[in-house]
């Protein structure tokens, strides 16, 4: 039959371009520990889901002999499918053919899966892995970079938009990421720059590695370009697929429904916190021990530690944990920890994600290095996050909530939906040895024995405000609970906030300071 | 990632904080006040020409250098009265931002 003829002759065309760059370049890709593009949207989706596109578009290059050159789907494969039954779009740059360059019709595949994912309101997942601009298209391959970054920014806080660098991703490319929600990184595997080693030794005579200038460590500890780490390709994918559990298809949905779970048992809350607010604990554990299941995903682990961000579940919803750290810096605020709270803080708010944030922080981190990196601006970022967010806000002060710092942590002031503090809490201008200092520098000098006299000074400081008591009786902190009963605090007020509703001043957009 | 253990102490409006100390903290540049008789490279850059030489007098506005860095020549001129001291690069070297370039006296 006609019909037979026609499906062979299309299976085998498939199959060509199934190949991709053909054996010798995959090899080599094989070679770089690498998997193959469609390796990794298979490794990505769940079995049998995907459903590719544009599988025979050609490139449109001309000048430089490219017209003799075919180059197979034009270097990028692009899609849809699931991830544990939810829509998401894909592409994937494919490093075998011409090293993944982006030319005009390799954009546009692009573009077009961008196009889709949004109109459908669904998450976009990019993988990259490409040597750049595709020079012999010239100022189409910027075009294409640019028609990109502005789908990023119009898609952005609409769906939730997820970048994998596994391969280099230099020069305009890495632009691409930074626009998104969240950027995934690999260790030895990627890459990212504005300039590379090369053009660096050239210009300025200093000589770095392609890793240490722009490897997954530097942007996972260093720049935070990076939200997640991970040692191998499988890793990365495991955690890209825990990560759209956690988040809703677009910003009109919340995120999915869980079967409510009780922490593990075995933590014992009343436990962590030392009552010395100069002791250090992991606040991680606090949140472990309110956690459905004792699970915490920890976004930017190894970024600017004193602050820790991420999500866990209450009785199955999604939920945005924001706490300060007393293990890392003693769990200051800085220019670092802020810019990447706020951003958190934002996001939750974006998408429909309640935020618990857990406040012991001694303030904010003093030093000419922080003021000459503006601290101000940076600072000034979570309390616009905290302010302008419209989610249900739920504060619980732990331990220490010192001066600026408390003010800043999801205050009553900033539009908390509730403040819940611990017995442990001490809500203050600062510590009591400052506080003292201050206060009572006239007695403590004209004292026969200045130490002991700035030692009762501190103790009498401490009885009278190192506690939640003053708050609580402003009004400022709603309850002082036990720290046992946290949970069941929280999933209260997290319950009761279901349909929260509040209108801000019409606007066109705020002007966050950055 | 390797967890850096340094724990030490962190003082915050006079209280000590026992917590790890993180590299970026450890490894930061305490601030130094400049120096008006100190020429920095203020770009990173290349060293195309030197108009003077140690010890001799210049007057506010003389040439001093030509400092290449983004193909364009930056001519350094002197922002006052004095004397050289030393000058501490020679033509073609590659400078970094910050770099000292010479001293006056």
């Amino acid at each position: 039959m006609a019909i037979d003829k026609k499906i062979r002759e299309l299976k085998e065309k498939r199959e060509k371009l199934l190949r991709g760059g053909g054996e010798q370049a995959i090899e080599k890709q094989k070679a770089m520990g690498k998997r193959t593009a469609r390796e990794r949207i298979m490794a990505l989706l769940d079995e049998g889901s995907f459903n590719e596109y544009d599988l025979f578009v050609e490139h449109d290059a001309h000048d430089f002999d490219m017209d003799k050159k075919s180059l197979p789907s034009d270097g990028v494969i692009i899609g849809s499918g699931t991830i544990d039954g939810s829509p998401v779009a894909v592409y994937a740059q494919d490093f075998t053919v011409a090293g993944g360059s982006l030319g005009l019709m390799h954009s546009r595949k692009i573009t077009k899966i961008m196009d889709h994912a949004l109109k459908m309101r669904m998450p976009l997942i990019g993988i990259n892995d490409s040597g750049g601009a595709r020079i012999q298209e010239g100022v189409n391959s910027l075009a294409g970079y640019g028609e990109i970054f502005f789908r990023n920014t119009i898609s952005s806080g609409v769906i939730p938009q997820i970048s994998v660098i596994l391969g280099p991703c230099a020069g305009g490319a890495v632009y691409s990421p930074a626009l998104t929600d969240f950027v995934f990184v690999v260790d030895k595997i990627s890459k990212m720059f504005i300039t590379g080693p090369e053009v660096i030794k050239t210009v300025l005579g200093e000589e770095i590695s392609m890793e240490d200038l722009g490897g997954a460590r530097v942007h996972s500890e260093i720049t935070g370009n990076a939200h997640f780490f991970a040692a191998t390709e499988e890793e990365c994918f495991d955690q890209i697929k825990k990560l759209v559990t956690f988040i809703p298809w677009n910003n009109s949905r919340k995120a999915r429904m869980f079967e409510p779970a009780a922490p593990l048992p075995g933590t014992d809350i009343e436990r962590i916190v030392p009552e010395d607010p100069t002791l250090p604990y992991d606040v991680k554990d606090v949140i472990r021990a309110v956690a459905d299941n004792s699970d915490f995903f920890e976004i930017m682990e190894h970024f600017a530690k004193s602050i820790v961000i991420g999500f866990g579940r209450l009785e199955g919803r999604t939920t945005g944990f924001v706490a300060n750290q007393p293990l890392e810096m003693a769990g200051v605020l800085d220019v670092d920890s802020s810019d990447k709270a706020a951003r958190f803080i934002r996001y939750c708010d974006a998408f429909n994600i309640p935020i618990v944030t857990f406040v012991d922080v001694p303030g904010y981190l003093p030093g000419v290095d922080q003021e000459h990196a503006g601290v101000i601006r940076h600072g000034a970022k979570i309390l616009y996050s905290y302010s302008e967010a419209t989610v249900p806000k739920i504060t619980v002060i732990l331990r220490k909530a010192y001066g600026g710092g408390y003010i800043a942590m999801s205050s009553r002031h900033l539009r908390a939906d509730f403040v819940f503090a611990w017995p442990t809490a001490e809500i203050a201008v600062m510590g009591p040895e400052g506080a003292a200092n201050i206060i009572f520098r006239k007695e403590i000098m004209s004292s026969d024995d200045p130490d002991e006299t700035r030692k009762q000074k501190v103790e009498e400081y401490k009885k009278k405000f190192a506690n939640p008591y003053v708050a609580a009786s402003r009004g400022y902190v709603d309850a002082v609970i036990e720290p046992s009963e946290t949970r069941r605090f929280l999933i209260h007020s997290i319950t009761v906030s279901e349909n929260k509703e509040i209108q801000l001043p019409p606007k066109k957009h705020g002007l966050p300071p950055f | 990632m390797e967890q850096d253990n340094n724990m030490g102490l962190l003082n915050i409006d006079t209280s000590l904080y026992k917590t790890r100390i993180s590299r970026k903290y450890r490894n930061r540049i305490p601030y130094k006040p400049g120096d008006p008789k100190s020429v920095l490279s203020v770009i990173p850059g290349t060293i195309l020409d030197i108009m003077v030489k140690p010890g001799q007098n210049v007057k506010k506005g003389d040439e001093l250098m030509i400092l290449e860095a983004m193909k364009m020549q930056n001519l350094l001129k002197s922002s006052e009265d004095g004397r050289i001291k030393l000058i501490a690069v020679n033509r073609g070297d590659k400078v970094a931002k910050g770099t000292l370039l010479l001293e006056m006296e």
